[in-house]
């Protein structure tokens, strides 16, 4: 597996007044090439595993801790930390606090001249990594007239520059209009199903959520439960961890709450049409 | 009093090499008591039209009418002959920004709340009334809150703070931009019942930039479509979202519920594609398959 939180505490603020426990004892492992969704409320512990797993924040110091292993490498051993980022790249919700140079090349380029790389291989890596997110004709130009969405497609190919094998995205499609949640799936999917690529995806928005090969469901900094999509059918798991269903499978409950005879696991669009238009 | 918006024009650095125009030639009549959803792509001038309103953004031409305000623009300097009492504007007109819980600032939440009200000369009695009735408006424990740190609460209960703060005002006009942006999906439904339940009770005018089809299709009357600066159509949800050509010609986004009604209906159930609320899809299909049982 590539990444293995192994019953994770994290407390901020520690002894403090306003002492936080964020997590209190999460374990879960992604194997390589899964796409996983990483669902829960306002302040389940989403961002603090998207810190954890590429060693921004380490776990609570003591037995009790916990360990993060990325690849096999503990995010507390300071001499693996170098490696550990070039294994799992980050993608944050803002684009604007992730932009480091004026012009977008530059930007693109940032993370592979901090790997040392011959100046012949950053620039494939820049040209690869712009392509991937359909921005290469925008290369020369700046990132701050760029659309939200463009920023974020920016921001992940600053990421994927690195050529990390997994990519975590921390609600990055939580500020952007409609069009531009859309392109920014639309290079998530493709990078995972064409190159492989490991994903870990933090959403509000379920309908995304259920894109994932498995879902882990996050509650006051444990874990609730997790599953493919069919975890949508435990209608009390999901709105006890403050989320809800996604449309088509409230539409489904609705129906079947007014008598109407549907099967039990419809959760996108396609399925409901599947059952109600035979 | 409506709020009237005649040819209203602005540009960013303007006189510069990066100029760039914002707003062109708007014009927008909003009754009180309305509903009201802005849509449009990120950068297509939302914010700046609405921002206007309490004057956060100064007039450079066109004109502003709202209750006994007016606002005339000068080329982006001071408007000519007597100016307009902006603090008294901006107590008419409320505005909550995206993620407006970064704005909290006090040491306490009955501190944060009292800042806008306090601004206006509002003191006393009064104020303290004032401070806990929106407390209380944005559901929020009065006794239990008032004296702690608003960066304490989760961040669903700073935004009400933020919201408390605004309302205390107690504007007649409240501009929302991106309300429920950030937040699980309990928190937005919440933050939404509380909007409608503010329009209900304290401020009868809501305006509403939104990216989110599905909000503006369930809770707005009247929707405002921007692109590149323009103002390209004011319509009712139901005559904007019930026309696939009006979405395709305006580049909007269907409602997710609307769109599975578009499936539903292409998959040969014979249903109304405009179906605007999850209750009202419900209805569709039940009364589809009803008809289809009768015909069986």
């Amino acid at each position: 597996m590539i990444i293995d939180v192994k019953n994770v505490k994290y407390t901020y603020n520690e002894g403090a007044e306003d002492e936080k426990k964020a997590l209190r004892g999460v374990s879960f492992s992604v194997e390589e090439g899964e796409f996983v969704s990483l669902v829960g409320h306002n302040g389940s512990g989403k961002s603090t595993i998207a810190k954890l797993v590429n060693g921004l924040l380490l776990p609570d110091v003591g037995p009790d801790g916990g360990r993060v292993l990325i690849d096999g490498m503990d995010t507390a051993d300071k001499k693996k930390l170098f490696d550990i980022r070039k294994t799992l790249g980050v993608v944050f919700q803002n684009p604007d606090n992730q932009m480091v140079a004026s012009i977008i090349e530059d930007d693109v380029a940032f993370g592979p001249e901090n790997l040392g790389l011959p100046s012949k291989e950053i620039r494939e890596r820049v040209d690869w990594a712009l392509e991937c997110v359909g921005m290469r004709e925008h290369a020369h130009g700046t990132p701050f007239r760029l659309s939200g969405g463009q920023k974020q497609r920016i921001a992940i190919a600053g990421v994927l520059a690195v050529k990390p094998r997994v990519m975590v995205l921390d609600e990055s499609t939580a500020m952007l209009d409609p069009v531009g949640r859309a392109e920014v799936l639309d290079v998530i999917m493709k990078l995972n199903r064409e190159q492989k690529m490991t994903v870990v995806m933090i959403t509000h928005f379920m309908e995304e959520a259920a894109l994932g090969d498995r879902i882990i469901v996050l509650k006051d900094g444990l874990v609730a439960g997790e599953g493919g999509k069919e975890i949508f059918r435990d209608r009390d798991l999901i709105h006890s961890a403050g989320l809800e269903l996604p449309l088509a499978a409230r539409i489904a409950a609705a129906l079947r709450g007014r008598g109407f005879d549907l099967p039990p696991d419809i959760v996108t669009a396609e399925e409901l049409k599947e059952a109600l238009c035979r | 009093m409506p709020i009237k918006i005649t040819d209203l024009n602005y540009v960013y650095s303007k006189g510069t090499p990066f100029a760039k125009t914002a707003l062109a030639g708007v014009n927008l009549t909003i009754e009180d008591g309305e509903f009201w959803g802005v849509i449009g792509h990120t950068g297509s001038g939302k914010s700046t039209l609405f921002s206007h309103l309490n004057a956060l953004t100064r007039i450079q031409s066109g004109k502003i009418e709202i209750d006994e305000f007016t606002l005339v623009g000068n080329g982006g300097k001071k408007q000519k002959g007597k100016k307009p009492n902006y603090k008294a504007l901006r107590a008419r007109v409320g505005m909550v920004f995206q993620y407006p819980e970064y704005q909290l600032f006090a040491e306490d939440v009955e501190t944060d709340v009292a800042f806008g009200p306090k601004n206006i000369g509002i003191k006393g009695d009064e104020l303290s009334a004032r401070v806990k009735e929106a407390i209380e408006m944005v559901g929020l424990p009065y006794d239990e809150v008032r004296k702690r740190s608003p960066f304490d609460l989760s961040g669903g209960q700073k935004r009400r703070v933020a919201l408390a703060g605004v309302l205390a005002m107690h504007p007649s006009v409240l501009v929302l931009d991106e309300p429920t942006a950030g937040l699980d999906p309990r928190g937005k439904k919440e933050i939404l019942d509380l909007i409608v339940r503010i329009k209900n009770t304290l401020c009868p005018t809501v305006i509403m930039i939104s990216h989110n089809m599905d909000e503006v299709a369930k809770y707005c009357d009247k929707i405002a479509v921007m692109a590149d600066g323009k103002l390209v159509l004011t319509a009712s949800p139901a005559e904007l979202f019930g026309s696939r050509e009006t979405l395709e010609k305006f580049g909007v986004e269907m409602p997710n519920v609307t769109a599975i009604a578009g499936m539903l209906a292409d998959g040969g159930l014979n249903i109304d594609r405009a179906a605007l609320t999850e209750e009202a899809l419900v209805e569709e299909i039940l009364r589809a398959k009803g008809a289809e049982g009768q015909t069986a």
